[in-house]
């Protein structure tokens, strides 16, 4: 019963890294950006989350509907104002750029918020649990795992059935002829960086809710979504889901034969599909 | 070197200036711990060792196109090589450096065959998750202190030299050693086949492909090379230091972060880049040091605006301006009065 528990644990925490999986999934497959910033964008949506509702006493769920906006009107700026310009054949320029915004957002944390590990209070959300077929499970993880789902299920909506979606697949195919057919790919990039930072704002309020973090993290959190892509498949958002699913589950049992490995477990699992399977298990576009 | 008319040279008079002056500079450094105090020499002890990471990172995102931001696998990897292999092997330390430079050759080779099936950016990630296993992987050797680390024994510290300050003196000439060494290997390696097929790999890959050059086995001679160096480099920071711990050792900003910028800023692509970057680094720290995280924002945005501004940083912009290589790699071809017999 103890498996099955940590493997229904590691489903839903895969829920978590799906979303930290889907907005770098989004602005590789609209802009073959890879962004790596995008961990220390969690964590900043996080600490927005904590001054929302350390500031107005809102319920750090509440708080999405201030955080989510900013994140992603900052996503926009981002883009037209820093990310567009590194945009080209060369890979040096986005990589050393976002880097470079990584290490600023996470000192920027760091000098504002502390060093001290903090965490989002959401009251009983954090404890309630429902018993299902005799094993316990957390509401938040469920709640997470749903807004997960729901998430992806709305990014892939977006992708094929909205004029917006029309533009992301144009760009994203070939941006001239885009350019051609009247669409600006300079705002439509920034567009899809906004909705990438819409998402990672969710992610961050959930990440606070669930652990305390701090301005450290980023990184870590990065490579969990890194992973959950690569697992899944490059340009596939179901599949991205699916990686997170895996590198959940792989984390809880290993945490499970030993504390010391569960971060490890996962690596491993990561290194091992890469291995077996580089194109991920999911493939929908080739790297 | 004369063909019809024409004269082939490699050496430029500014090169053989510049030869001269480093030769000049090399022996006072050399000197040094006859004229320099302690806490300098423990200074540009430091400075060399970030030299050399920088100049090795440089070679693989610079000229092999291999973007890492997992070279703290391998400082970390030496370092805990040294510590195990004077520990438990009773290797001398300086042997010990030498066998950590091999054994990270050799344990790159598996991690090239698993991360370059990673493209481009996603490379990068890729080796940065190779570094956190390597981290995670050392925390769980509980005979190294598991995650809170071990310093080096009392007894292997005095086996290098008996006194304090013969100890000081030689781990700076290894510092120095080890500086100059990455650097002519660095030089040698572009000047070689290698290198030529190196060079023609960045500047176009699929053009360099079709002309018969073997893309994955020059970047994967590239990644070893540059592994085995940097594990020794990591031996000698963790010697001047003393004591190892997880954290410490696969740092991603110590080890990767702070190269990075310098190689950015100095100028990505040549080797004078990383020698300016790393003179610049020092400088700004000794500045700016005192004010902390704020200290690398500024080192980040100078960076970001290195890139977008002036993608080929300060030796970029001297190079362009007044024509100058101090290492010359390639081949200047001039008209001369062919009048002559």
């Amino acid at each position: 019963m103890d498996w099955i528990n940590a493997l229904v644990q590691g489903i839903l925490l895969g829920g978590l890294y799906a979303l930290f999986a889907a907005g770098l999934s989004l602005i590789f497959g609209v802009m073959r950006l890879v962004n790596i910033a995008h961990g220390d964008l969690i964590v900043l949506a996080a600490f927005l989350g904590l001054t929302v509702t350390t500031a107005t006493g809102m319920h750090p769920l509440l708080a999405l509907i201030v955080v989510v906006p900013l994140m992603a009107a900052l996503g926009y700026a981002l883009q037209r104002g820093l990310l567009n310009q590194t945009l080209g054949d060369d890979i040096l320029p986005p990589l050393l750029v976002t880097f470079g915004l990584s290490v600023i957002l996470q000192n920027g944390l760091l000098e504002i918020y502390s060093a001290d590990p903090q965490k989002l209070n959401a009251g009983g959300l954090e404890t309630a649990s429902v018993p299902v077929a005799g094993l316990s499970l957390g509401v938040l993880p469920l709640l997470t795992f749903a807004i997960a789902v729901l998430v992806i299920w709305g990014l892939q909506w977006t992708f094929y059935h909205t004029p917006l979606g029309r533009s992301f697949r144009a760009v994203s195919d070939n941006q001239d002829i885009a350019q051609l057919m009247g669409i600006n790919r300079r705002h439509v990039f920034g567009l899809a960086m906004a909705l990438a930072l819409g998402v990672t704002a969710i992610a961050g309020i959930l990440l606070g809710i669930r652990t305390s973090f701090d301005p450290s993290i980023g990184g870590g959190r990065l490579i969990f979504g890194f992973e959950a892509v690569i697992i899944g498949g490059l340009g596939n958002l179901w599949g991205t889901l699916a990686g997170g699913v895996i590198l959940g589950v792989a984390q809880t049992i290993g945490a499970k034969i030993d504390p010391g490995w569960q971060i490890l477990a996962g690596h491993i699992v990561f290194l091992l599909i890469l291995a077996v399977r580089p194109n991920g298990l999911f493939p929908r576009i080739s790297a | 070197m004369i063909v019809n008319g024409y004269t082939v040279t490699r050496a430029t008079p500014a090169a053989r200036v510049a030869a001269m002056l480093g030769a000049i500079t090399l022996a006072l450094l050399v000197a040094a711990p006859w004229w320099a105090g302690r806490a300098d020499l423990r200074q540009l002890g430091e400075l060399f060792l970030y030299l050399s990471l920088a100049s090795l990172w440089n070679l693989m995102a610079g000229y092999a196109g291999l973007v890492s931001v997992g070279q703290q696998a391998y400082v970390g990897f030496g370092g805990y090589m040294l510590f195990a292999l004077t520990m438990f092997a009773g290797f001398q330390p300086v042997v010990a450096i030498a066998a950590a430079g091999l054994l990270g050759a050799l344990i790159s080779v598996p991690v090239a065959a698993l991360i370059f099936r990673l493209r481009g950016a996603y490379f990068a990630i890729g080796t940065w998750v190779i570094a956190e296993v390597f981290r995670l992987s050392f925390a769980q050797v509980s005979a190294l202190g598991g995650g809170s680390g071990s310093s080096l024994p009392v007894g292997i510290v005095k086996s290098l030299a008996a006194s304090r300050q013969g100890r000081e003196w030689l781990s700076y000439w290894l510092a120095l050693g080890a500086a100059v060494l990455v650097i002519l290997v660095v030089h040698l390696f572009l000047r070689s086949r290698r290198g030529l097929a190196l060079t023609a790999i960045r500047d176009n890959e699929l053009a360099a492909g079709s002309l018969g050059i073997d893309i994955w086995r020059t970047k994967f001679a590239v990644y070893v090379l540059t592994a085995a160096l940097t594990s020794i480099i990591g031996a000698l920071i963790f010697l001047q230091k003393l004591r190892i711990s997880p954290d410490a050792a696969f740092s991603v900003n110590d080890w990767t972060a702070f190269v990075i910028f310098i190689v950015v800023i100095g100028g990505i692509g040549t080797i004078e880049g990383p020698i300016i970057g790393t003179l610049i680094f020092f400088a700004l720290r000794e500045t700016l040091a005192d004010l902390g995280t704020i200290y690398l924002m500024v080192l980040g945005a100078v960076a970001i605006l290195v890139m977008l501004k002036a993608p080929r940083g300060v030796w970029g912009f001297i190079r362009d301006r007044y024509d100058l290589n101090l290492f010359p790699l390639g081949y200047r071809v001039s008209r001369t009065d062919n009048k002559e017999p």
